[in-house]
């Protein structure tokens, strides 16, 4: 609609007008299972228009922060504010509403429907259709049904993978099933998009194509929150990089700071990095 | 398509022309056609297991039979009823619905069915200590559907071809039927349906897109109930009489067998699923008896027996070469190769 992009992902408003602000904010996030401190009195913020990495070796709760975000799994202490707003006590299809957007580690897509379904369904949150409108074919019915699937092909252009809109999404090449998830999310008009380890599993090829979509989302004007292990890529990628280890932040700041950070080092590589013999 | 409409337009004087009872027989098909859709929705459209559907089914007819019988002596008319009939049941979808929201599969199949079985009875015990439901002894003399002076029950002439009730319901059930499918199609082509269609394959992921899980699936609840109270109040006004004992947790059993014969999810694969098992056991009662006096002389096997048998060794047969269904839904036919592999 917008003469500005074509095919974007549509940047919200409030993005360019508040220019470098502040989008995402944790203020002292704790996380629990049962005994176990999963997440300790984490703090950080997101700006706009910013890559943001989140990195930490396995187990470090990186996932877990993620479901704390997306409501999926709330958290007992602390919270955050997305965009000014508390998100606290929000169900995750209002968490979805107000603008976040997720992928997950071992991908969700709707296994047994056709790419183009579930990107459809990423529109779920910004249309309005009901029973009434749906069973007695209104015109504003048909008008948003025709809305959708256009938008929904459009992502899939955009995403790289218009040509398997009509494949089963369980079927596709597992690249394709990372840039679906993408596709489905950014079908929320997201002003954050939040990746769980979108270059799992992807060859160098791949991997070097999905960094290319991800700074044209960011240049769209879409926030991006990354868990990523490939540490080529988030080095790569990120402006600033968030590092958990058991469930504790160790560091953040500009990823060459943090490279060289001990704490970090010692977290990858293990306390016993000096006396472990050359293998 | 004209050939289809002028040959259920014919039909009932086809099976008049057989017997009454065979139009009487069509429609009660008809009545499980429609009944199988509501819980398509629930079943088919949003994975959500029901067990225990024919207390909607019960709800409808009991709701009618107290309004318009003169068990209360009221007679409301029947385009009053039905809808209230519809709201009744719809009712009791969401009050079913509700606490259910967090159960899925085996767990949610129990507590619907228990469900069924609470419904049925207390059916069967509220005629104390203030006689509301008349209990097992059921209900009798409940209207037929009239409008002014024109009666359903009756037998009427008009342009010399004789229109028995039986006949008159049909063509009710018919426009009823049709109305129904038209809503299950585009339902199920809708945003609505790729919610519901989203639930039953990802719910995290669902939610996750901003689908509300807890709005969708109870109005998934919902509309299969109305539906079960619609086909309910018919079934009333056509049988005149109804008992507790119509809705035990075989016709549930039954309902669910349709919809999972024809294909769970695929519109057309549930009506010919219905329309199968409630032909089929009716032309066995006509023909084994009869067909077994011809050869032995006397009856050795029993109708019902025979029809059992057969309906098992069908179930086998479908879980052998037809898992999805006889016309099965395309995604259901994915589902079931991709768990296969």
């Amino acid at each position: 609609m917008s003469a500005r992009q074509e095919q974007g992902p549509g940047a919200p408003s409030s993005g360019d007008a508040a220019g470098g602000g502040v989008l995402l904010e944790c203020a002292r996030l704790d996380k629990r299972y049962g005994g176990v401190l999963a997440l300790a009195e984490i703090e950080f913020s997101i700006h706009r228009r910013e890559i943001y990495g989140l990195i930490g070796p396995n187990g470090a709760g990186k996932t877990t922060l993620f479901n704390a975000l997306t409501g999926i799994y709330p958290a007992e202490a602390g919270g955050f504010r997305f965009d000014g707003n508390s998100l606290s006590g929000l169900a995750p299809d209002q968490i979805a509403a107000r603008g976040i957007a997720r992928t997950f580690q071992n991908i969700r897509l709707f296994g047994n429907l056709s790419a183009l379904d579930n990107v459809m369904i990423g529109r779920h949150v910004r249309t309005r259709t009901g029973v009434f409108g749906a069973v007695l074919r209104t015109r504003a019915a048909l008008e948003e049904e025709a809305a959708i699937e256009k938008r929904a092909l459009e992502l899939l252009r955009y995403v790289g993978i218009a040509a398997r809109a009509n494949e089963v999404a369980r079927q596709l090449p597992y690249g394709d099933q990372r840039r679906l998830e993408i596709a489905r999310a950014l079908a929320t008009e997201p002003k954050l998009l939040a990746l769980d380890e979108p270059a799992a599993g992807m060859n160098a090829t791949e991997t070097a194509e999905l960094k290319q979509l991800l700074l044209r989302i960011r240049a769209d004007g879409i926030t991006i929150l990354l868990i990523e292990h490939d540490m080529k890529l988030v080095m790569g990628l990120c402006d600033r990089v968030l590092v958990l280890d058991y469930g504790r932040k160790i560091a953040e700041g500009a990823p060459r700071e943090v490279q060289r950070n001990p704490r970090v080092i010692e977290a990858y590589l293990g306390g016993a990095i000096a006396e472990a013999p050359a293998a | 398509m004209t050939l289809i409409a002028i040959a259920l337009i014919g039909l009932p004087f086809a099976l008049a022309a057989a017997g009454t009872a065979w139009v009487r027989i069509t429609n009660l098909a008809m009545l499980f056609v429609f009944l199988s859709l509501g819980l398509n929705i629930v079943v088919g459209f949003a994975g959500l297991l029901d067990l225990g559907y024919i207390a909607f089914y019960a709800v409808g007819a009991y709701v009618y039979a107290l309004l318009a019988s003169p068990h209360f002596n009221l007679h409301l008319p029947f385009w009053i009823i039905l809808p209230i009939g519809a709201l009744v049941a719809c009712l009791f979808g969401v009050l079913l619905g509700a606490p259910t929201l967090k159960l899925r599969g085996d767990y949610l199949a129990i507590v619907t069915l228990g469900f069924g079985e609470i419904v049925r009875i207390f059916l069967n015990n509220l005629s104390q200590p203030v006689n509301i439901t008349n209990g097992p002894q059921g209900i009798s003399r409940i209207d037929p559907f009239r409008l002014g002076t024109f009666s359903f029950s009756r037998t009427e002439t008009i342009f010399d071809l004789q229109f028995s009730g039986p006949i008159k319901y049909y063509y009710i059930l018919l426009v009823l039927l049709l109305l129904v499918i038209a809503v299950n199609l585009r339902l199920q082509h809708s945003r609505i349906g790729r919610a519901w269609e989203a639930v039953r394959e990802d719910e995290i992921a669902a939610r996750a897109m901003g689908i509300n899980t807890t709005r969708i699936k109870l109005l998934a609840f919902a509309m299969g109930a109305s539906f079960g109270g619609v086909a309910g109040g018919m079934f009333a006004a056509i049988q005149g009489f109804i008992s507790p004992e119509s809705f035990v947790l075989v016709e549930s059993v039954m309902v669910l067998s349709m919809v999972v014969l024809g294909g769970m999810g695929n519109v057309w694969g549930v009506v010919l699923g219905a329309v199968l098992l409630s032909f089929v056991p009716e032309l066995l009662r006509y023909t084994v008896e009869p067909l077994q006096k011809s050869l032995f002389g006397k009856s050795i096997v029993d109708p019902e027996v025979i029809r059992m048998l057969l309906f098992g060794l069908a179930l086998v047969l479908m879980m052998l070469y037809r898992p999805a269904g006889l016309l099965p839904s395309a995604v259901r036919k994915r589902e079931l190769k991709g768990s296969a592999k």
